[in-house]
């Protein structure tokens, strides 16, 4: 198929697809920290995961049009606030969930899949009669379309650019809140064994309410980050959910690294299927092989090693 | 539609009584000769329809809730209204026209569920209704079997023909081969790459379009790409593109995974004002959700645009705004959901009953002056003769009308040497 194409040509779609490939791999691992968070920590299968990213996104429209409406001259800052306020929000919402639902059945860890899938029928229908069943636009500032020029041929979406230093930033704070500050001990404490940590005076609902809440920040945050380059609508979340739970669960659950590394092989593989052949057939060939090495290693590639 | 029928629009406060209770507090406007005029019901219904000597029963079935609503709502409001209008003009046969809402919950089976128990339970004389082919796919062993009568709104592959579905939307070389015709020509275009959704309507299209490309119009298709339905990353394609260079970049990506390619698009630097883009599933609906500034400068082919410049449109569209909303737009398969109610009044008042065997053979021939996109008329394998027109996206997310066909273009579900 590159027969008909000079060198020069081939070079720089090559760089490009490095490029594609990259930012796949931040939006994967953007969508899948929460997550990886909220399952791996907790153990609870959230999957009202992807409402809550979508509330992250109304947040950010409701913001952009707050801008517009009443200080038009900072719009190209807009961006910034608004994913603050969608960590607030979607971390809010989370905390009061955990409060309300989630609380009554950490023992009951299957039974949070049954109960968040119907939170996220809920949120789904609540955006639906609050925003609107249609989709909205959120508008972007102008510094954050377009491409940047490398060269005449290699052009790298702003957006892009963007999403991956977000995911870097992120990714760096949460592994320091998690391996480094005493609140991200005391997680992992309470993860290792409830009763001990409450034993040596922490308190594990407080702990369990802010993990949860930080999760689903994040999520709102990713769900923000993603107005640019995705749809915002009641639904839209949906969209994000499959893939969410197939980083985490392949990168094994308990570890962050599994996470970052499972969601760059696939979409590694993903995005260079994709250029040799439909997207539709690549995505079957990924998941595909996504399954045959989940079979032989069902833990996911990086498991803790617990003595049983 | 003449200014007359516009006289009886409704206040915002009186849609909203309706919109609880019905049809039933606009008798009150009926003028009152229409009564004396209207024939028995026991000549206008000889089949046990929700027929009464007031009123008449038809049946909405639509998605408002679930993944599709996004989509299907601007045609259940576009059903109201056109039902609202009837009725604000004495009705059919001199009976007020009563709507039972069904929801179809983006679920195929709920669909042939609810189309059942319109037809069996409430005994409607027609359903408006359905959106997605799967969903019409569901419904239409139902009419068959209980002998019901479906207006169908959206553009669709084709491939299809029934005694009880009326398609006011078009089929897909009546949409496809006269905006390939104009992009070729005005373009002079030779090279097509086509991307779409993967399931069966932008694979048939596409099959079509191919078919067109290459043997009518002697051009090359450079790539044909599928995506899953709700796809987000369109980055790789978007690179192929680049390397294949085509001279038109031909779409049918549909759902929330239109709006993620335009904008990546847009960011990976293709300037649409440069590289032709021909589109059949973009709308004005959905151009709210993609942006106007991500998909300016890009061309859609289809039957209606909100901006058209005729004397119904014109009518049309401030009515529409004033029933929903200053903010709502009006798309191709919304109007085409208006088009229901009026095609199926018309016929009834052709054949001078209810009863859906009459509606079914009186259907070929029924003409609507009054349509928005213009003259409509149905044909003989009931669907229509349209016109199709070529728009270019604005940044206000409005189309531009660059093109329409001189005459009606014929609907064929079944072409030769296209499958």
């Amino acid at each position: 198929m590159f027969g008909d194409y000079s060198l020069g040509d081939l070079g720089s779609i090559f760089v490009m697809q490095g490029f594609a490939g990259l930012i796949l791999f931040s939006v994967y691992v953007l969508m899948a920290l929460g997550l990886a968070i909220i399952f791996g920590q907790m153990g609870v299968i959230n999957m009202a995961h992807g409402e809550f990213m979508i509330l992250g996104a109304y947040v950010t429209w409701m913001t952009s049009n707050l801008f517009q409406s009443y200080m038009p001259g900072l719009f190209g800052g807009y961006f910034f606030l608004a994913m603050i306020l969608a960590f607030l929000a979607s971390g809010a919402l989370g905390m009061l969930v955990e409060w309300v639902l989630i609380r009554h059945l950490y023992k009951r860890p299957l039974d949070t899949l049954l109960a968040t899938w119907g939170l996220s029928l809920m949120l789904q229908q609540a955006y639906r009669s609050v925003f609107g069943a249609r989709e909205v636009g959120v508008e972007l500032p102008q510094w954050m379309l377009g491409s940047l020029h490398v060269t005449d041929s290699i052009e790298v979406p702003i957006n892009g650019v963007f999403v991956m230093g977000l995911t870097v930033l992120i990714t760096i704070s949460v592994a320091y809140v998690m391996y480094k500050s005493r609140w991200g001990r005391q997680v992992r404490a309470v993860v290792q064994n409830r009763i001990m940590a409450g034993a040596v005076g922490i308190n594990t609902e407080k702990v369990d309410r802010y993990t949860y809440g930080l999760g689903c920040g994040i999520a709102g945050i990713a769900g923000s980050a993603f107005t640019m380059i995705g749809s915002t609508g009641p639904t839209s979340g949906q969209l994000y959910i499959v893939d969410t739970f197939l980083v985490v669960v392949f990168g094994g659950a308990a570890s962050l690294l599994g996470t970052i590394a499972s969601a760059f092989s696939i979409s590694q593989t993903q995005s260079t299927l994709e250029f040799f052949m439909s997207g539709s057939m690549a995505k079957v060939l990924t998941l595909l092989a996504v399954v045959g090495i989940l079979m032989l290693r069902p833990q996911g590639l990086f498991a803790l090693k617990v003595r049983k | 539609m003449s200014d007359e029928a516009n006289k009886g629009l409704l206040s915002p406060l009186r849609r909203k009584l309706l919109m609880g209770m019905a049809a039933v507090p606009a008798i009150t406007m009926l003028p009152p000769a229409s009564f004396a005029q209207a024939p028995a019901t026991s000549a206008v219904n000889t089949t046990g329809l929700a027929v009464t000597d007031t009123e008449v029963t038809v049946g909405i079935l639509h998605s408002a809730t679930g993944t599709m609503a996004i989509s299907e709502t601007g045609s259940i409001e576009a059903e109201k209204l056109a039902i609202e209008q009837i009725n604000a003009m004495g009705g059919v046969l001199g009976r007020k026209i009563k709507f039972i809402q069904e929801d179809g919950a983006s679920d195929w089976p709920t669909f042939a569920e609810k189309a059942k128990k319109l037809l069996v339970n409430d005994k409607v004389a027609a359903i408006m209704g359905c959106w997605t082919s799967a969903s019409r796919k569901a419904v239409l062993p139902v009419m068959e079997q209980y002998n019901g009568m479906l207006y169908y709104p959206t553009f669709y592959e084709g491939l299809e023909q029934s005694k009880n579905v009326i398609y006011t939307g078009q089929e897909a070389t009546q949409q496809i081969l006269a905006g390939l015709n104009w992009i070729a020509k005005e373009k002079g275009a030779k090279t097509f790459f086509f991307i779409g959704s993967d399931y069966i309507w932008p694979r048939t299209s596409n099959k079509i379009a191919r078919k067109h490309v290459e043997n009518v119009l002697k051009g090359k298709v450079v790539g044909e790409e599928y995506y899953a339905l709700g796809s987000t990353q369109f980055n790789s394609v978007i690179n192929k593109i680049k390397l294949t260079k085509p001279d038109v970049i031909f779409t049918d990506v549909v759902g929330g995974s239109n709006v993620a390619f335009y904008k990546q698009l847009k960011a990976a630097g293709i300037d649409l004002a440069k590289q032709p883009l021909l589109t059949i599933s973009v709308t004005e609906d959905e151009i709210d959700g993609i942006g106007g500034e991500n998909i300016a400068g890009a061309y859609a082919c289809m039957k209606y645009f909100q901006s058209l410049d005729n004397p119904n449109n014109k009518a049309f569209v401030p009515a529409f705004k004033k029933a929903w909303g200053e903010k709502t737009v009006i798309g191709d398969v919304t109007q085409a959901a208006y088009l229901g109610p009026w095609l199926w009044k018309l016929t009834v008042e052709k054949a001078g009953s209810f009863d859906v065997d009459k509606i079914a053979a009186a259907s070929p021939g029924v003409e609507f002056k009054g349509a928005p996109e213009g003259y409509v008329r149905i044909h003989e394998n009931h669907h229509l003769w349209s016109k199709t027109r070529v728009g270019r996206a604005k940044l206000d997310g409005q189309f531009e009308l660059i093109y329409e066909t001189a005459d009606l273009v014929e609907p064929d579900p079944f072409p030769k040497g296209y499958q």
